[in-house]
């Protein structure tokens, strides 16, 4: 076996303490790991070094970098709602007790079934999924899709509600630095020095970056820094608190992991900062390229700079024969960890035809043989590295030498991560001489006064080795190298990877240009390159390098893709935060609305608030309950929880004016004292809204909306106020919550409020659509003569912390009266048997109140109302509009809700013609028959026509058309 | 077990009067009535049992003792005679927590884009908790929100949440 080449070095390991042993568990098998360790390295430390397989020819896969760049060693963690897809083994902190398993391969890891994929490779080119499952049409729905899915995907969902919290807070600064590496620190230092108030965001548990790991007195020179800045009142400090993106108005989303592996703390598990940044200052370091050779993904085969963090960090080396393959100084730092921790360097192999530089020489002093102007043309071995065969790297790859080893260092140079400052349009340059896409820091995002908002700073602005604080050597220049060796064969090119995640070769991307592919973001889509969970963080530059090489054009005029947000994975639950369970969504409730509970209410969510659908009794279904209370109603007297009705005040000497503009009818001219029936259109003619208005004073109106419209209407007025008639003296308020509402219904109506006592409310005193104020009981009250259901109504509203009281009372008070509490079912059920349109039922967006018949409440007089004109125009105005009808089912069965009436042919799609559409659909408990309203063509012209309605899985519904008013069409029943 | 960052504390609303009206022109006859001083932008003051907050350019809001609401409404009205001008009462409407402790500007943060740290002690912010909208101030040992009723159960759930024991704002 080749895998079992990783390993724990007996000293050393700066972020383990090897006293405490922690631990866990890897697709069932019991491991060890120390305090410090990541997942990664613990897997190392245990021998174990593959940890995935790719993702579409299941390549068996090790780590290649140490930290949230890393595209392979992606695990599932955890158990049922805790289970995570996908976590990164590199940036995952080992705890005591963790279980965790590897993905994308069945039956196991060893012994993979879909690697056979990999011996396929030929039949899976760039845009393999195109060009295969293009016909027959209907194919890739049901058959290809459906395979595909269920053999692809790298993690699986979890299936369990997720245990943990999770909250979100909003944190403020003048300036964020993002990074705790060196140069971020010193950032810190510098803007605190100015007075503001600086936080700094670093997503590791570490402070530091590279620094320590790769200068001689590095970590010293971070303590310095910490320890200044820890003193200084105006910093804030940080750790495992990740930037995911930055949006417009320096808005800064950075999840902070709190508890994330341990999650019994009873803690949030993570937290999403929502920070407000005067500015910020990306201090996010740079990331290693790895090279493009034949073999490159072989576990074993990492970047130059994890092999030294797994040496340096956590004391594990992935080899004891580690060749180093390189474009640039800084991998020699490799060679001398690996030699200092006691390792074999057989070899350096650096692609440049010289090497003199300060590094370089180190490593022949230590007696390595370094061989320039050469590259590696392949690497032997499957599941672990056996050996490298060495050639020229100017060549095609013919092999000088084959040398064993069992590890390989790569660097192919180093890219700045530019992913905040893209976030937000900060552009790039190319930069030829490092070789890398950098800040132009004459480009910056820009903030709200037009001046940049973000500044890069360190190797994240191109200053690679930050020598000013760092105190590095010298390097020389590096050499651009995008495929080893430069004339490699075809052959070969199909084993040089770029995005290891998502198999995407050198090959492909050759390609997708020669079938014509320029824009580098249509290669990504055709290829994949870079759009697996790590958005080819260590793939990209190579990527669209070798596109370049492809279409023989400079690298800038290729280009890169788009930074999106977020920089790694967020878990869905930090989105969430705390909007779940019971607070999901706030659920407004009515001050009836305990004992609505108690008395059995089933709700009906209406907006956000809960309303009484019925109050079933017993075992009562809720029809029989509808039926009942609708009985009850119009045999003596019920009450409905109108509370939530939307009352808006509209008042000032404009008042009038105005709300004739909002209205289709007149409402200057309502007396006071007197309330009228009024719609509400949108600028395009729709009707979006009635109610009722009451004219409370010569100044004053109190609008009724509906229970879903409150909000809506109250915006709508303030919209045309504060944006078209800014000089109309009008103020509105949303009094929707001042006020518990009662709809007391039925002949036994005045019956039960006289009881109360306090007010007159004989016909004479408070004739149908009036209002009178006063006290009931007490209470002060404001009674409107309303009626909604046809029978004799007084909606009454007294203060919010008064409403129970109320309702009780006329429970209290009526009980040999049979009062009934009644849902919002029964009133909808009432209002369809009087032939009252609903908005929302009779409404859908596309219907105007001509449409309903309801021309009457239009004024012809006004010479403007909001959707006047709209109405005006010819397709408003066909008479072929469908109007508004009632329906009588011809063989008793209620007919479907929104069925549609069929007429005679097809049309263009070959659907049936229709003519019609049912909008309200009940069975009457009054009437004891099924009614209905609809939209029909021609309607009202058509009165005794018979209608086939549509009827999914049953015979369809013939109906005649009649009147919408089915009940007391004479309306004296409003009269009591 | 840590302690909860802050307590939570339902109060009794107390009398609310909204004004509306061009404070520039009826300042002082606002003023007078109410007994207080206009405040500033994003300011309110207090004296006695009464409150004044700025709630918008032309936007106050009286507290006071409910006892007290119909005379002061009468009051407002009486001194804004002539002038454009809405004076509602809105006391019961509305819903009101105390959040107190040391951690009960953290755990508001949590849930209400406001910069506690740069509040003044006599600031008020109209704002939001979470998905619903309030109005927050410094009280003694805390913060005092103000919501909507139909809500109140909706913002004890979340400020609860938000002040549970063990979940500071404190780097770590």
């Amino acid at each position: 076996m080749s895998d079992n080449h990783s390993f724990r070095l007996a000293t050393g390991g700066r972020l383990i303490d090897r006293a405490y042993q922690v631990p866990f568990r890897f697709d069932g098998r019991q491991m060890r790991g120390l305090e410090g360790d990541t997942l990664a390295s613990a897997l190392l430390a245990n021998g174990q070094l593959m940890m995935g397989r790719s993702f579409k020819y299941h390549r068996p896969r090790g780590p290649i970098a140490s930290g949230a760049e890393e595209p392979n060693a992606l695990l599932g963690l955890g158990r049922g709602g805790r289970f995570e897809p996908n976590q990164r083994a590199t940036t995952t902190p080992v705890v005591a007790g963790m279980v965790t398993s590897s993905q994308n391969c069945w039956p196991s890891l060893n012994a993979d079934i879909g690697a056979v994929n990999n011996w396929l490779w030929r039949f899976f080119p760039a845009g393999f999924y195109y060009k295969t499952f293009m016909q027959p049409r209907g194919a890739w729905k049901h058959l290809f899709e459906p395979v595909i899915r269920r053999s692809a995907g790298l993690g699986k969902a979890p299936t369990e509600a997720d245990p943990d919290k999770y909250e979100q807070a909003y944190g403020f600064a003048d300036v964020v630095v993002v990074g705790g590496g060196i140069a971020g620190l010193a950032a810190a230092r510098d803007a605190a020095a100015e007075g503001k108030q600086v936080l700094v965001l670093e997503q590791n548990p570490h402070w530091g970056g590279r620094t320590p790991t790769d200068h001689a007195d590095g970590q010293g020179r971070v303590d310095a820094l910490l320890a200044e800045l820890r003193a200084l009142p105006n910093v804030t400090l940080r750790r495992n608190t990740m930037a995911t993106g930055l949006y417009d108005h320096g808005y800064l989303l950075a999840r902070e992991a709190l508890a994330d592996h341990d999650p019994n703390q009873g803690i949030p598990r993570q937290r999403l900062w929502r920070i407000r940044a005067g500015h910020v200052i990306t201090a996010t370091g740079a990331l290693e390229r790895p090279l493009a050779f034949a073999g490159n993904d072989v576990p074993g085969v990492m970047l130059a700079s994890a092999v030294r963090d797994f040496i340096g960090d956590y004391a594990v080396a992935p080899g004891r024969r580690i060749v180093v393959v390189t474009n640039n100084d800084d991998a020699y730092r490799t060679a001398l960890a690996a030699l200092d921790a006691g390792l074999e360097v057989p070899v350096v192999i650096d692609a440049r035809s010289t090497a003199d530089g300060d590094l370089p020489q180190a490593v022949r002093a230590r007696g390595v043989r370094v061989l320039t102007g050469s590259g590696i043309a392949g690497v032997k071995g499957y599941r672990g590295v056996e050996a490298v065969k060495i050639c020229d790297q100017t060549g095609s790859g013919d092999v000088r030498e084959t040398v064993e080893a069992d590890a390989v260092a790569m660097s192919g140079g180093w890219s700045p991560v530019v992913h905040l400052w893209s976030h937000c349009g900060g552009k790039l340059n190319w930069n030829a001489d490092s070789v890398f896409f950098a800040p132009d820091p004459a480009r910056p995002p820009l903030g709200a006064d037009g001046k940049g908002m973000a500044s890069a700073t360190g190797a994240a602005a191109g200053d690679l080795r930050v020598a000013a604080l760092t105190g590095a050597v010298q390097e020389r220049s590096l050499l651009p190298v995008w495929v080893m060796p430069e004339h490699a064969t075809r052959k070969a090119r199909f084993k040089m990877w770029l995005d290891f995640q998502n198999d995407v070769k050198v090959s492909d991307v050759e390609l997708a240009a020669q079938e014509g592919y320029e824009s580098v973001e249509h290669t990504k889509r055709y290829t994949t390159l870079g759009m697996a969970t790590d958005q080819g963080k260590v793939s990209n530059i190579n990527g669209l390098a070798v596109l370049s090489k492809a279409l023989s054009q400079a690298i800038p005029a290729t280009g890169t893709t788009t930074f999106r947000p977020p920089y790694t994975p967020l878990t869905l639950g930090t989105i969430a935060g705390e909007a779940r369970g019971e607070i999901f969504q706030p659920l407004r409730k009515t001050p009836m609305h305990d004992w609505n509970e108690r008395h059995g209410a089933h709700w009906e969510p209406v907006g956000h608030w809960r309303r009484a659908y019925c109050y079933p009794k017993g075992g009562e279904s809720h029809a029989a309950a509808v039926a009942r209370e609708i009985r009850a109603v119009r045999a003596s007297v019920g009450t409905l929880d109108a509370s939530t009705l939307g009352k808006i005040i509209v008042k000032g000497p404009d008042a009038g004016k105005f709300l004739d503009m909002m209205y289709t009818n007149m409402m200057s001219t309502l007396p006071v004292g007197k309330c009228r029936y009024g719609l509400i259109c949108s600028e395009n003619g729709f009707l979006t809204d009635d109610g009722v208005a009451a004219r409370l004073s010569d100044d004053t109106w109190l609008v009724h909306t509906t229970t879903g419209g409150a909000d809506r209407i109250h915006g709508h007025f303030e919209d045309w106020l504060q944006c078209e008639w800014w000089d109309w003296k009008v103020y509105t308020a949303n009094v929707t919550e001042q006020w518990a509402q009662v709809a007391v219904v039925g002949p036994q109506a005045r019956t039960l409020l006289e009881r109360l006592g306090g007010m007159d409310l004989s016909p004479e005193a408070l004739p149908f659509m009036g209002w009178a104020e006063g006290e009931l009981a007490g209470i002060p009250a404001r009674v409107y003569r309303i009626s909604f259901s046809g029978e004799l109504s007084f909606e009454v509203a007294v203060p919010a912390n008064r409403g129970l009281e109320l309702w009780e009372k006329l429970h209290d008070l009526g009980r040999d009266l049979d009062v009934t509490p009644y849902g919002t079912e029964a009133m909808h059920v009432m209002r369809a048997e009087k032939g009252f349109i609903m908005i929302g039922d009779e409404t859908d967006g596309t219907v105007i109140p001509q449409d309903l018949g309801l021309n009457w409440a239009i004024s012809k007089k006004k010479a403007d109302y909001i959707g006047k004109r709209a109405q005006e125009r010819s397709h408003m105005t066909d008479p072929n509009r469908w109007k508004l009808v009632g329906l009588e089912s011809l063989d008793g069965r209620v007919i479907p809700d929104g069925a549609y009436a069929v007429a005679s042919g097809r049309n263009g799609n070959h659907q049936r013609n229709t003519q019609g559409r049912v909008t309200s659909t009940y069975f009457s408990p009054t009437l004891n028959k099924p009614i209905a309203m609809a939209l029909v063509l021609n309607g009202p012209d058509r009165m005794g026509d018979i209608l086939e309605f549509t009827n999914p899985g049953g015979e369809p519904v013939k109906a005649r058309i009649c009147d919408p008013v089915f009940y007391d069409k004479e309306g004296t029943r409003a009269n009591g | 077990m840590a302690e909860a960052l802050a307590t939570i504390t339902e109060i009794a609303t107390p009398g609310m009067i909204q004004i509306r009206a061009d404070l520039d022109r009826a300042g002082d006859a606002i003023a007078e009535a109410a007994g207080l001083a206009i405040p500033a932008q994003t300011r309110f003051s207090a004296a006695g049992d009464r409150w004044l907050g700025w709630m918008s350019p032309d936007e106050l809001l009286l507290i006071l003792p409910r006892a007290d609401v119909a005379e002061a409404v009468a009051a407002l009205n009486d001194a804004l005679t002539g002038e454009h001008a809405l004076v509602l009462d809105v006391s019961d409407m509305r819903a009101g927590f105390d959040v107190i402790g040391n951690g009960a500007g953290e755990a508001l943060a949590k849930l209400a884009p406001v910069d506690f740290a740069r509040l003044a002690g006599d600031g008020v912010r109209r704002t939001r908790l979470a998905q619903v909208s309030c109005a927050i101030w410094p009280v003694g040992g805390g913060y005092r929100v103000v919501g909507f009723r139909s809500v109140a159960d909706y913002m004890r759930g979340l400020l609860q949440g938000a002040a549970r024991p063990g979940t500071t704002l404190a780097p770590r």
